[in-house]
């Protein structure tokens, strides 16, 4: 009955983060995109849960359903009404065709390289405890294993936070600048 | 608790990035291929802790976590670019974009 529901749930959050995907590239409305990217983070966090990582779901939720999006938001209100036309709409063009057809190129390598590659190792699944995954087991991971990957990530962080505010400020200048003349 | 094996996992992070890329070219807004880019980050990060899980370790969703953070920081820069056109009254349009110098 257990595994059951453990399907229900797959192919409920499967389903639902594809769906998502495709509104996220097919909607004219970037805020309609960002509303559906916001529900494929949602369902991806569900199947992160049904992998035992408790932790990335939670911080998947809160950082990218939470900050990032918000981000997203507020420079799409900020931009205002830019409606551009849904890339369906216009009948098939090359560009179309050409984009649907590496698309699926993509896909049949993505499924080939990995099913050959790792064909041998991809039935049995280790048992993992309950701390799998567990903030306190991806902490201490971090300040042991890790110790570089955490200090480089705050790094650039910390990089990004400062290219953000100078993009931000040299853009005012500039238009200050085109005001005046 | 045993659910889908990990080739149901494969076979999504798949589609997932195969429908990313079809956001990344198929779109001219750069907002939007923004957020495609974020699915193709996300179809990676699924992938990722599938193998974490199916290894039994840890190692895996460290990675995911640094992902997540590059995630973030390439939204900030990204978005400081997209203000910056959109003040400068720039069509968003990415396929008008010649050159990045006014």
């Amino acid at each position: 009955m257990a595994n059951f529901l453990v399907w229900v749930v797959w192919f409920g959050a499967a389903f639902a983060c594809l769906a998502s995907a495709l509104g996220v590239v097919s909607f004219g409305n970037p805020f309609y995109s960002a509303l559906a990217l916001i529900g494929n983070l949602a369902s991806l966090a569900v199947l992160f849960l049904l992998l035992s990582g408790e932790f990335v779901a939670a911080g998947q939720v809160l950082v990218y359903g939470g900050a990032v999006m918000v981000m997203f938001l507020f420079v799409i209100a900020y931009l205002g009404d830019r409606t551009d036309e849904s890339p369906w709409s216009g009948g098939p063009s090359w560009q179309v065709v050409g984009a649907i057809l590496a698309g699926a190129a993509i896909l049949a390598e993505v499924c080939v390289v990995v099913g050959l590659k790792a064909g041998g190792f991809l039935s049995s699944s280790h048992h993992v405890g309950r701390s799998f995954g567990s903030p306190a087991s991806i902490g201490r991971l971090f300040l042991t294993d890790h110790l570089l990957a955490f200090e480089v990530t705050s790094i650039v962080l910390l990089v990004a936070a400062v290219g953000g505010v100078v993009l931000g400020s040299h853009a005012r200048q500039e238009v200050e600048s085109d005001a005046r003349a | 608790m045993h659910g889908p094996d990990i080739q149901w996992y494969v076979v999504l992070s798949a589609l997932l990035f195969a429908t990313g890329a079809l956001g990344v070219m198929l779109r001219r807004n750069p907002l939007i291929i923004l957020l495609s880019v974020e699915i193709m980050l996300n179809a990676a990060n699924l992938l990722l802790i599938a193998f974490a899980r199916l290894h039994g370790r840890e190692d895996g969703q460290i990675f995911a976590i640094s992902v997540m953070a590059v995630a973030a920081s390439e939204v900030v820069v990204g978005l400081g670019l997209i203000v910056a056109m959109g003040r400068r009254n720039i069509e968003l349009d990415v396929d008008k974009l010649r050159t990045l110098r006014g």
